[in-house]
């Protein structure tokens, strides 16, 4: 394993590598067996800079999320995004880095109202696959100068280039959050109830339905008084789906924790899938899971996690519904393959970035 | 700014050209007559004008690929342009060049508000697209100040922004889907009506490529409901330092603003003598916007005021009515056109981290002097967009010249303290010779990588982005 402790030495790893590698943070989002030396970005660690007033914070890649969470609520700012655990899921162990969620674009339940790890990425330093090291964007929340790809290197997973130090735009805290619960909706009820949320002007940030319990929750975040008048708001708006419960505080906080990591999958057999749809998509992707022993929303219906019996298709089944599905943990091929013309700009942007093909060689197809 | 030597071999075959895209496209598409291509001659940018060998104003999607396929196949350079209102010159035609006008593509093709969206090509206008929605209480978020008239499809090239983006975000947070028509005529489908598009990032990859990677026809935009209501707080300080440290406190104090909006004193005076909006005669001004129901907006503008307070405003107005809000942004809305009354002006767009703002103003008062050129600042004080006016006169010989020094440089300042040459309106031909004070070549090398996959003989939307020596032997290669 190399474990390279400065961004120069990352570079000559890099260089003088003369077999495939495989790039890893804290080694907890593994979705797919590479073959190569493990390549560690661990030994950068560390939060560059970070400046409240700029709504700025700029880290090693392997500095650890726990550590960048930390300091941020230490001025009650966060990552917009609610970075997504996977150990729960994929059943890893091991700290989970700031630089590999960029690589996965791990992004959690307020995707939906701030974006996903991507939209809060404002800057990135890597290393390519000959050895170069490359910055592209900033520590600007605004900024168009040339390409971005800063974006291109989010959910790239280590197969263009090896990050060395990543930015991004926070915001601030909130004070308080809560939560509705609607209770024994069906999947049409629910993404019928959580689509009129989301299109209420409610500000809403986090939309999820839990299949097997039958609940529905709806977060809301902010100050106190706002918060409470937006949760009487969207009680009469939404008065019509039955009875219905809040969570306030650690209550709430719990719930979304829970959601934004996949506890509620903690411990399950077969394999575990992630298919993105547009909402009202969502019941027919469900239908089309006969099998699902646990079926799971987020995202207002967008985002459906499930689990089936090991070796099930899932992707045949979907026919035409526009959106892909992912295998998380499964023996099927973690990608859907891209269609031809998608394939050839993807081979092609890995020959530039690559042109040796070491760096996570077969992960992106 | 110097453009690459017009290909005579292109030249030379314009009758042939010309004859090919009529067998594609209606006749009245095809704009030939040298009276006529002078309407494409520039942009908002209007200080550089070349006239294009021809234009064409294909209405779907099929025509903008054959259009693409024969100058692919012809081997001549393709313009696109959406509204032409790009200050950065991102539609600045060659000599040799088809532009490639998205107008008449400027239908809704859906909306969805289940699943908030609308799909809609590229040519339609930023304004129509919220106009499509805003019956049904929802709105398209990206608001550059030239809304009105630029199209999607610019948006989508420039990666645009707005006054509201400390709170949406810019185009590429907003974009869902495309529909891109590759330089040899291939049609590609990329991201849809869902959250995130399968494989790499082509949507953000795109977005912001200024015209380089392909001509996208159609996309989908995510769409919001409005909120319940808006207003704004107009806070006056005697010292910019003062101002620069108020936006840093509300930020940091967990009120996350809509807009932000900042004015120095020769804007706040120039404006109050063109649109009389009762703005106080003082060193800077401060526009914070906050939305939410009525009892929201009391609560967030209290805290805010509370905060501007400390810092001692020499005035202080919280609106209080929508006539009142209108008077505070009459100022800021009509601002551009203030400073155009009095002179000629170029907008620069730099962008700069917040915490240094104060010296930053500071300097530029400096380099204002050093040159002898006046500079007004307006700007989007919560991101750190700077946009400084610097007045010049054109008709005066040299002076178009002393201005574009000075703007290069604030950039190059701008760039110095941490920030970038560029926010929203793109690098253009404006600032492609500025590149290499942001990036070294390495990075440079790594985006023309970048366009080596998608445009291989380099033939769309030539001369701009990057620095004409980064990209002379790739030209060289192709004109041989």
């Amino acid at each position: 394993m190399m474990t390279p402790d400065s961004e120069h030495a990352l570079a000559e790893a890099v260089a003088s590598a003369t077999s495939p590698i495989r790039v890893q943070g804290g080694g907890t989002r593994l979705i797919e067996q590479v073959d190569g030396d493990v390549l560690s970005t661990t030994g950068l660690s560390g939060i560059t800079l970070y400046e409240p007033g700029s709504l700025t914070l700029v880290a090693k890649a392997g500095t650890p999320v726990a550590q960048i969470e930390a300091a941020l609520a230490a001025e009650n700012q966060r990552l917009p995004f609610e970075p997504m655990d996977h150990r729960t899921l994929l059943r890893t162990t091991g700290t989970p880095t700031i630089g590999g969620v960029v690589a996965t674009n791990a992004s959690g339940p307020r995707r939906i109202q701030a974006g996903a790890c991507r939209d809060s990425l404002i800057g990135v330093r890597y290393v390519d696959g000959q050895g170069t090291i490359i910055k592209n964007g900033g520590r600007v929340m605004k900024n168009v100068t040339g390409y971005d790809l800063v974006k291109l290197m989010a959910g790239s997973y280590g197969t263009l280039g090896v990050m060395s130090e990543v930015s991004f735009k926070v915001l601030p805290g909130v004070e308080t959050s809560a939560t509705l619960l609607l209770h024994k909706l069906d999947v049409s009820g629910a993404v019928d109830a959580l689509s009129k949320a989301l299109g209420s002007p409610y500000e809403v940030s986090g939309a999820a339905q839990c299949l097997v319990k039958g609940i529905t929750a709806l977060r809301l975040e902010g100050f106190e008084e706002s918060v409470s008048y937006r949760l009487a708001q969207l009680r009469n708006l939404l008065v019509e789906y039955g009875d219905m419960e809040e969570l306030h505080g650690e209550a709430s906080e719990a719930l979304w924790l829970a959601n934004r990591d996949m506890k509620h999958f903690s411990g399950v057999e077969g394999d575990i899938w992630r298919i993105s749809v547009k909402p009202s998509d969502a019941p027919a992707v469900v239908a089309s899971m006969p099998t699902a022993t646990n079926v799971f929303l987020d995202w207002g219906g967008g985002l459906i996690w499930a689990v089936v019996p090991q070796g099930t298709d899932v992707r045949t089944p979907m026919g035409r519904i526009s959106g892909h599905a992912t295998c998380l943990r499964g023996s099927a091929q973690t990608f859907p393959p891209e269609p031809p013309v998608m394939a050839a700009l993807s081979e092609g942007l890995r020959a530039q970035f690559d042109p040796r093909g070491i760096l996570n060689q077969g992960v992106m197809g | 700014m110097e453009m690459p030597a017009p290909d005579a071999k292109i030249m030379a075959k314009k009758a042939m050209l010309v004859n090919r895209l009529m067998q594609v496209l209606p006749k009245d598409a095809v704009i030939h007559d040298e009276f006529e291509t002078r309407a494409y001659e520039c942009d908002a940018l209007t200080a550089y004008k070349c006239p294009p060998l021809c234009a064409v104003l294909p209405a779907t999607t099929q025509e903008v690929a054959d259009v693409l396929k024969i100058c692919h196949e012809e081997e001549v350079p393709v313009v696109p342009r959406g509204s032409g209102t790009s200050l950065a010159g991102g539609a600045l035609p060659t000599a040799d060049c088809v532009i490639l006008g998205v107008a008449k593509l400027n239908d809704v093709l859906e909306t969805n508000y289940d699943d908030r969206y609308i799909r809609v090509q590229t040519g339609r206008t930023n304004l129509s697209v919220t106009g499509a929605v805003e019956e049904q209480g929802f709105f398209y978020a990206p608001d550059p100040s030239s809304q009105l008239a630029c199209a999607i499809a610019g948006n989508i090239a420039m990666n645009s922004g707005g006054a509201h983006c400390l709170k949406y975000g810019v185009t590429t947070n907003n974009l869902l889907g495309v529909t891109m028509v590759q330089m040899d005529g291939t049609v590609i489908e990329i991201g849809g009506a869902h959250l995130d598009a399968a494989g790499y990032d082509y949507l953000g990859l795109i977005c912001g490529s200024e015209g380089q990677m392909g001509v996208v026809t159609e996309a989908t935009l995510r769409i919001l409901r409005k909120p319940e209501g808006a207003r704004p707080v107009l806070i006056g300080f005697d010292d910019n330092e003062v101002a620069g440290a108020c936006v840093a406190d509300i930020i940091k104090a967990g009120v996350l603003p809509v807009a932000i909006e900042f004015m120095d004193r020769p804007v706040i005076r120039a404006t109050e003598a063109f649109a009389q909006a009762g703005y106080p005669d003082c060193e800077a001004l401060l526009i914070v916007e906050v939305e939410g129901a009525p009892q929201e907006i009391d609560s967030q503008l209290a805290k805010i005021t509370a905060i501007a307070r400390k810092h001692k405003p020499v005035e202080l107005r919280e609106s209080t009515s929508a006539e009142e809000s209108a008077k505070i942004w009459l100022g800021r809305k009509s601002a551009f056109g203030a400073m155009g009354q009095i002179n000629d002006y170029m907008c620069l767009d730099g962008t700069i981290p917040v915490s240094e703002l104060p010296y930053v103003l500071k300097r530029i008062g400096e380099l204002s002097k050093q040159y002898g050129l006046d500079v007004g600042n307006v700007f989007h004080a919560g991101d750190g967009n700077m946009h400084p006016l610097i007045l010049f006169n054109a008709n005066k010989e040299g002076d178009l010249e002393l201005c574009e020094a000075l703007g290069a440089d604030i950039l190059r300042l701008c760039v110095e303290v941490g920030g970038c040459l560029t926010g929203e309106h793109g690098v253009g031909i404006e600032k492609r010779d500025l590149m290499y004070d942001q990036f070294t070549p390495e990075d440079l090398e790594a985006q023309m990588k970048v366009k080596d996959v998608f445009d291989p003989k380099w033939l769309l939307n030539p001369a701009k982005v990057f620095p004409l020596t980064a990209t002379q032997t790739r030209r060289a290669r192709l004109s041989n």
